[in-house]
């Protein structure tokens, strides 16, 4: 059959490069969940501070990148990333245009969206603590850092643990659109492949279901992490 | 920076506006009324049709919608049987695919959204139904559409944003709206942060429309859980 070798392992195949194009779909995912988290923390930190102005800040950012489609906001960091290279590429004395490479610039736009739904989860686990448990913390003389790290760290983690599984299965679905960037993941190579075999049907249900199997997956390792984390709660109503 | 370019930018902008309307509201209807029946097959007592319905959630909620885009406007051209039939002339229209490939997306996030919807409605109040002589049409009519509409209604309007947002994708099949034009006007200008900053507002104020006006119908189905009027309303 030619159309099992154009998707098989041979030298006509496509199979090697679309499970490495998996992969990069995988790094990239990975690599703007990492940047979320730091951007998520940071804003939910804001969010929940007593300043006024931190607070608006921290609601804007959500707010705008939870709003604005995600393909502006790639086109936003790439262009805007790339021309802000080529400014400091002109002040150091180099001639010409400089590009923000792809997988930088994906990942950074992925994570700055994934940041703002973060922000929201890490704020909503934040509530969830009792409070109890705050002010015995503070009544036996705990400081700010080793409070975090004992008692609100542990807990934050293990409440947020469900909506990183959603923002995560997100980003993975977002990192499609970092194709048009030129990143050779899974959605570029589909399309490559597609072009160049005029076999478009065969490799676009290909690339489906190689998405499909990373969400499904990612789906199993979450549910499997949120039993981990809760395995000394007492069991109770919609667990995993 | 430059108000006079800003303005420009904001009439260009604004003249895709429609478009993106369109394919929005396009593809919130046609994807509401799938999502309809493919929760009814879901809940229903047949395996066949529960288990496509399950099928069908999970295919088009586990993969990217540019995939499945792609695969519309691409993948069905090269069917002979799909180009010589009298729906080609429809199905060649990049716009059509758009719509019909949101519609198929949304349908499969919405139809999760109404089911949990059913699910939170109290068996009691069905029993009671029941216990009355309601059944079928007259049950769902009465009983089960507006209980489990209004439970669904803010998981809904997520996702009628979520579908706000997914309009953008169809530049990428050449349907010129928002994003296609801010695109093409940053390859342009390279005014990047400009044009964003355009293009974003025009988003935001939409999305804040939408969830006003879903607020307002969800204040509106519920008369209930607001509190009685202090005072007595006077009769007239």
């Amino acid at each position: 059959m030619a159309l099992f070798q154009l998707i098989g392992f041979g030298p006509t195949g496509w199979g090697g490069l679309l499970l490495l194009a998996s992969l990069m779909t995988l790094c990239v995912t990975a690599v703007a969940l990492l940047i979320g988290a730091i951007l998520g923390s940071l804003v939910a930190w804001a969010k929940l501070s007593g300043s006024r102005i931190l607070r608006t800040l921290g609601g804007t950012y959500t707010t705008v990148f939870r709003g604005v489609p995600e393909l502006l906001i790639i086109y936003l960091v790439y262009f805007g990333g790339s021309s802000a290279v080529t400014a400091i590429g002109t002040a150091m004395g180099y001639e010409g245009f400089l590009g923000l490479p792809s997988f930088a610039a994906g990942a950074l736009a992925v994570g700055i969206i994934s940041g703002a739904y973060q922000a929201e989860v890490f704020r909503g686990a934040y509530l969830a603590i009792p409070k109890g448990e705050l002010e015995a913390a503070q009544a036996i003389g705990m400081n700010r850092s080793l409070r975090f790290r004992r008692i609100i760290g542990p807990q934050v983690f293990r409440f947020a643990i469900p909506g990183i599984g959603n923002v995560w299965q997100l980003s993975l679905k977002d990192s499609a659109l970092v194709s048009v960037t030129g990143l050779a993941d899974l959605m570029r190579t589909s399309q490559v492949a597609a072009g160049s075999t005029r076999q478009h049907f065969l490799f676009f249900i290909v690339g489906g279901c190689l998405y499909l199997i990373l969400t499904s997956f990612s789906d199993r390792f979450f549910t499997s992490a949120e039993k981990r984390a809760n395995r000394s709660m007492p069991t109770s109503l919609g667990q995993a | 920076m430059d108000i006079t370019f800003m303005f420009e930018t904001m009439k260009t902008l604004l003249a895709a506006l429609p478009m993106t309307l369109a394919l929005f509201s396009l593809s919130v209807f046609f994807g509401g009324l799938l999502a309809l029946v493919i929760v009814w097959m879901r809940v229903s007592g047949n395996t066949i049709a529960r288990n496509f319905a399950k099928g069908y959630i999970f295919v088009f909620r586990g993969s990217p919608l540019l995939i499945q885009m792609f695969l519309i406007f691409y993948g069905l051209g090269q069917f002979g049987f799909i180009r010589y039939s009298f729906l080609w002339p429809a199905l060649r229209e990049p716009f059509v695919c758009a719509v019909l490939s949101l519609a198929l997306c949304t349908a499969g996030y919405t139809a999760e959204i109404f089911r949990f919807g059913l699910r939170a409605i109290p068996a009691k109040e069905i029993e009671a139904a029941r216990s009355v002589g309601m059944s079928g049409f007259l049950l769902t009519r009465r009983i089960l559409a507006p209980i489990a509409f209004r439970h669904a209604l803010p998981a809904y309007s997520t996702e009628v944003v979520m579908m706000v947002k997914s309009t953008a994708l169809a530049s990428l099949v050449t349907v010129w709206e928002v994003t296609g034009v801010a695109q093409r006007l940053i390859s342009q200008t390279y005014r990047t942060m400009e044009v964003f900053l355009c293009a974003a507002a025009i988003y935001l104020i939409l999305n804040f429309l939408i969830l006003q006006a879903m607020a307002l119908l969800e204040y509106k189905l519920t008369p209930h859980r607001r509190a009685a009027p202090l005072f007595p309303v006077p009769q007239r």
